[in-house]
């Protein structure tokens, strides 16, 4: 008892340092990664979930007899506005409504025959390409089926 | 040259009181003592009321006042938004938990009799808070919009209509209109989240500020014992030794609230019908249950008088009682002193057994 008591004191330093630096180790790792399990949850939560999104459904756009040639209207696609053309030759183009610059809503310009976005002043032909001002890329082009009176829109089906 | 960690310490030196803050802390001595353990719990109300703070504000991010959306926006949380679940049932487990221990700490200070001179604004600033986190727990209370938080906030606000004169001004301030409604909702939203944390954050700055301006009570039973321990055993120094300790209460607290919301998390119940029927077994929280029990046992009519008026000024009396406790507390012109503690036996006793008793009657 005496003797392991003396060779204690003898010689602390070598044999306790290590073993508090371990004992610290363990306890911060713990520490860390509770901390971590605590904020995992916070930061998913701040991450709002996504919505159902549309999928392969058809949404009405719009009855044939609400639009003349050179005209055009907005329609809700899933939760995001859809654009309807009727061309001057009368051909139905749908296509996304939201520009692809900064998101504004874009509007067909009857005068110009081409889709604007008054936000920045962006261009898109009715193919939905881009074509002056500082949209990046085109607008997303759907499907149209026009079944009996109804014009119906979805997205375009992958080859 | 010095390091960019001295130039930037410097710089704050001079703008900022970072070293008195410093000296002040390390100056800082909390007593210890048989019962120093008590000391603890006002700790854990406010660590209970930072997570209240937290979850509250995560809640905000997807919550939406209104009679049409209040109730699906919190069904949202509960079942779409990741992890919102225990949010929200951290939020209401911590809310229970927070009121009992704003209620254990406020027995341990007038147990200990900590309430005395100099400290009595410290006690009246606990007690209006005792107050506001029962509001707190009230206004919260309707904001998922179901059938039992609608019935709960009826009942509730039809209470304050009884007493005279102010009695509908009031019904009609609280519920924003006659019946419980949207306008009902809105009002406690503005409450819950506006009002109630702008005066808690006043009254918690007061309580903190006369806690570290007076420091820490000796119980005055303990007061010789205390004394004759030798100078370096009757104190710790607040920072680092108490902090610490109050740190692993707050880490185990906080790993108890995640299991409780993770075992049993907070229902939703069925969404607020004003013209359905009150459902059977329909009680408020269990902190509001003993007043509860208590106006259902009352008679209709107890010596002429209105037996819930009679209810009401009883609870009336004894939260006047609490609010001025410390200058009742006196020697003379007789000595209050073994009654204060007697009586709040008797009301701690009355409490517990009216909340097992409203608990467990139909």
């Amino acid at each position: 008892m005496h003797s392991a008591s003396s060779a204690n004191t003898a010689g602390p330093e070598p044999r306790n340092l290590p073993r508090r630096r371990f004992v610290n180790i363990l306890l911060g790792t713990g520490l860390v990664a509770s901390v971590a399990s605590f904020l995992y949850p916070i930061l998913r939560y701040l991450v709002p979930p996504k919505l159902p999104d549309l999928g392969g459904d058809a949404v009405l756009a719009a009855k044939t007899s609400e639009l003349k040639p050179n005209t055009a209207k907005t329609f809700r696609f899933g939760t995001r506005p859809g654009l309807l053309v009727q061309t001057a030759a009368g051909e139905y183009r749908a296509l996304s409504a939201t520009c692809t610059h900064l998101g504004c809503t874009v509007q067909y310009r009857p005068d110009l025959r081409e889709i604007w976005c008054a936000c920045h002043n962006g261009m898109y032909d009715l193919n939905g390409r881009n074509i002056s001002g500082p949209p990046p890329r085109p607008l997303e082009a759907f499907d149209v089926q026009v079944r009996g009176d109804d014009i119906l829109v979805r997205r375009k089906q992958e080859a | 040259m010095a390091s960019p960690a001295s130039t930037i310490r410097k710089w704050l030196d001079e703008r900022f009181p970072l070293d008195d803050i410093k000296a002040l802390a390390e100056k800082k001595k909390v007593p210890v003592h048989r019962y120093s353990h008590w000391y603890f719990l006002g700790g854990m109300t406010l660590f209970l009321f930072g997570v209240q703070v937290l979850t509250g504000a995560l809640l905000l991010l997807y919550y939406r006042p209104g009679a049409d959306e209040a109730f699906e926006s919190v069904q949202f949380i509960m079942t779409q938004v990741h992890f919102g679940w225990l949010i929200r049932s951290v939020h209401s487990w911590s809310a229970n938990l927070l009121i009992f221990m704003a209620f254990a700490h406020l027995f341990s200070v007038l147990f200990l009799r900590s309430y005395r001179k100099p400290r009595e604004l410290t006690w009246v600033s606990g007690i209006l808070l005792l107050f506001l986190m029962l509001g707190f727990g009230f206004s919260g209370y309707l904001l998922p919009w179901n059938t039992l938080s609608y019935f709960a906030t009826k009942v509730g606000t039809e209470i304050p209509a009884q007493i005279p004169v102010i009695g509908r001004p009031t019904l009609l301030f609280l519920r924003g209109g006659e019946d419980i409604t949207g306008s009902t909702l809105t009002r406690m939203f503005g409450f819950h989240v506006a009002i109630f944390p702008a005066i808690a954050t006043l009254l918690i700055g007061l309580h903190l500020a006369l806690i570290q301006w007076f420091g820490m009570s000796i119980p005055p039973a303990l007061e010789v014992e205390w004394q004759s321990l030798a100078p370096e055993k009757r104190e710790v120094r607040f920072f680092p030794n108490f902090v610490l300790r109050e740190l692993m209460a707050w880490y185990v607290a906080l790993g108890l609230l995640g299991a409780l919301a993770a075992l049993f998390p907070w229902g939703l119940g069925v969404k607020a019908d004003p013209f359905a029927s009150a459902p059977a077994g329909i009680k408020p929280e269990w902190y509001f249950l003993f007043m509860f029990q208590t106006l259902k046992l009352i008679p209709a009519k107890v010596l002429g008088m209105d037996g819930e008026m009679l209810g009401i000024l009883a609870f009336g009396l004894v939260g006047a009682v609490a609010l001025l406790l410390p200058f009742l507390d006196r020697a003379k012109p007789f000595n209050t002193r073994r009654w204060i503690s007697g009586l709040a036996c008797v009301f701690l006793g009355y409490m517990a057994v009216m909340t097992v008793y409203g608990w467990v009657a139909k």
